[in-house]
């Protein structure tokens, strides 16, 4: 009883990058989760699962005991405004930022010293609010799932707040950086419960990922 | 405007009991308040609503944005529905009480959350609580410990486990550094989120000696069994006698706790900041396997009643009597009803008010009416005798 625990991983980008880490770590899944249709996945560790899940799922699922761990991105957290949740780790993938942008035309004259009121799109509505008002700039927000590239081209917004990795889909759609919010990469959660009643198994497989951490972050940087 | 198909709809984390959760409800009620009864503990009655201001004195912005407000009409008074009771407990201690010997008090009722406390929780706990008054020391601490593990395993909850903190070793550390509001609050979440990159981002630009630095940030880590408080006294050293003294005030208490409580595990972590601003000492949840998130919280604190005119130590705990049944998992005994039928025959009242007396429920027949669900028996006339009878088969569906 102790020593099981289930992880529920972000898909896509986040659950690939985890994946070598989490062997690194000693845990295979028993089927491919890219394949498998299955939402909750034997491991070769007895008791050990994973729940692959959408991302923006995975800190409710564990700051309510559904799941005793996570892999997310630390861009979910800090939208997700939730108690009981603790951040063990980070395990350095899934590595982008999260930037302000607006059109080429607009940043050829732009000057972010005097922005007063700005009109932004963005999926990340909490922490594009909590950015500008601490530097006292009023914002209109407005949610968008997804595609946040559209919404200035479409007169929608001025600016979008978003993740960006390489830039190509910024570039693609004639927008640019302008403000970096903060750099983001994936992290391990744990609930609060679970790291106290099965603290030996919990911390075990931490010090496990650190350690696949720093050797992936070794020689390469 | 409701339509309607969804008036009956009620507000989020606002639910009616149903009879067989009231009856369940009710009789884990009793069993409780009999073994706070047990322990020496005074039943108190706080008022549902009163004045903001006595309400919310000494308690923190976080009670503050829990309380429901409204307008006292014939004085033109803001006035709060409770959030919690603890606070009200404590001032009827230093107000009215006058006792210089130690107070212990106990309450249960509904209390109102503007909020609750996250996703699915209900916003009008019936919340059970015990107060111990007018002693500073570890061993009245240890008593509520006990006693809060004792109501909780009188509700059937089992495998429990005690999370232990002290408010003291972070205030020491971090009063000193006098930083402004904001970044205090910023730095407080990332300890209580134990991210070390938080942690370390948020002293990066305060003019914060390094060795305190390096002793929040390995703050962060300081948390699991016993071996955690003889870690603590190496790494946070330096910190003062203050921390010193937290830590040997844990180290007391868990001592006796491990004499009293043998089967419970406990599990100490020193970043734990919940309520901090208004507790001053030990610190602590209770955790059910198979509950996700503490079923009681409670600690020390020392503070509340200066503000009622008498400051005195004070150690309590509370918990939501629904979420205690919830957790247990369990289920309403079913009734056991006896049919009578109408009618004014006198001798049939006295039968019926004989059984009622030994605690039987008896429900009467009404003419035209079909009989009441979950009857197994049915008082019948044998030779002029009313006499109890086992229902046929065909009658008790």
């Amino acid at each position: 009883m102790s020593d099981q625990f289930t992880l529920a991983v972000a898909k896509g980008r986040i659950l690939n990058e985890s994946l070598p880490l989490l062997a690194a770590a000693g845990i295979r899944p028993s089927e491919d989760p890219q394949k498998s249709r299955r939402l909750i996945l034997e491991t070769n560790v007895p008791g050990v699962r994973l729940m692959v899940i959408r991302s923006a799922d995975v800190p409710t699922f564990v700051q309510f005991g559904a799941a005793d761990l996570g892999i997310v991105g630390k861009d979910v957290l800090m939208e997700h405004d939730g108690e009981d949740l603790y951040e063990m780790l980070d395990l350095g993938i899934a590595r982008c930022r999260l930037m302000v942008a607006e059109p080429s035309t607009l940043a050829a004259t732009d000057d972010p010293a005097q922005w007063r009121r700005l009109r932004i799109a963005t999926k990340y509505v909490h922490t594009t609010r909590r950015h500008f008002a601490a530097k006292g700039i009023q914002t209109e927000v407005i949610k968008l799932y997804g595609s946040m590239e559209l919404a200035p081209l479409a007169g929608l917004a001025d600016r979008i707040v978003d993740l960006v990795d390489t830039g190509n889909t910024l570039r693609a759609n004639g927008l640019v950086e302008v403000e970096k919010i903060t750099d983001i990469s994936a992290r391990l959660i744990a609930n609060r419960a679970a790291l106290k009643m099965r603290h030996q198994a919990v911390q075990e497989l931490v010090n496990k990922l650190a350690a696949a951490v720093a050797s992936a972050a070794g020689p390469g940087e | 405007m409701s339509s309607s198909e969804d008036r009956w709809l009620l507000p989020d984390g606002i639910e009616e009991v149903l009879p067989e959760e009231a009856r369940a409800l009710e009789k884990l009620r009793r069993r409780l308040l009999d073994l706070l009864r047990g322990w020496g503990y005074e039943l108190v009655m706080p008022p549902m609503i009163e004045f903001l201001d006595s309400l919310l004195t000494g308690v923190g912005q976080d009670l503050d944005l829990q309380t429901f407000k409204l307008t006292d009409q014939p004085t033109g008074r803001l006035m709060g529905i409770r959030a919690d009771m603890t606070p009200q407990v404590a001032r009827m201690d230093a107000h009215f009480l006058r006792q210089s010997s130690p107070v212990r008090l106990c309450y249960l009722g509904p209390v109102l959350r503007a909020r609750g406390d996250g996703l699915g929780a209900s916003r009008e706990p019936l919340q059970l609580g015990a107060e111990l008054f007018g002693h500073a020391g570890p061993e009245s601490d240890v008593e509520i410990l006990e006693l809060a593990i004792a109501v909780l395993q009188a509700a059937g909850l089992e495998r429990l486990h005690l999370d232990l903190g002290h408010t003291g070793v972070v205030r020491a550390m971090v009063e000193p550094l006098e930083l402004d509001p904001a970044s205090q609050g910023a730095l407080f979440e990332a300890l209580q989120r134990k991210s070390h990159a938080d942690v370390s981002d948020c002293l990066r630009d305060q003019p914060v000696p390094a060795a305190t630095r390096e002793m929040l940030i390995a703050l962060v880590d300081l948390h699991g069994d016993g071996a955690v408080l003889e870690t603590a006294h190496e790494r946070l050293g330096p910190a003062g006698e203050a921390v010193a003294a937290a830590l040997e005030e844990l180290a007391a208490i868990a001592g006796s706790l491990q004499d009293r409580l043998p089967s419970v595990p406990l599990y100490f972590d020193l970043a734990e900041l919940r309520g901090y601003r208004y507790h001053t000492g030990m610190v602590f949840s209770v955790l059910c396997d198979g509950a996700g998130t503490a079923v009681a919280r409670g600690g020390r604190y020392d503070r509340i009643g200066a503000a009622f005119g008498r400051g005195r130590p004070a150690t309590g705990f509370s918990a939501d009597l629904r979420v205690l049944w919830r957790t247990s998992g369990a289920n309403g005994e079913p009734r056991k009803v006896i049919r009578a039928p109408g009618g004014g025959d006198p001798e049939l009242a006295l039968a019926i008010a004989g059984l009622r007396a030994q605690g039987e429920i008896v429900v009467r027949e009404l003419p035209g009416a079909d009989p009441v669900g979950d009857c197994d028996r049915k008082l019948v006339l044998r030779n002029r005798e009313w006499r109890v009878e086992p229902l046929g088969r065909e009658e008790s569906k």
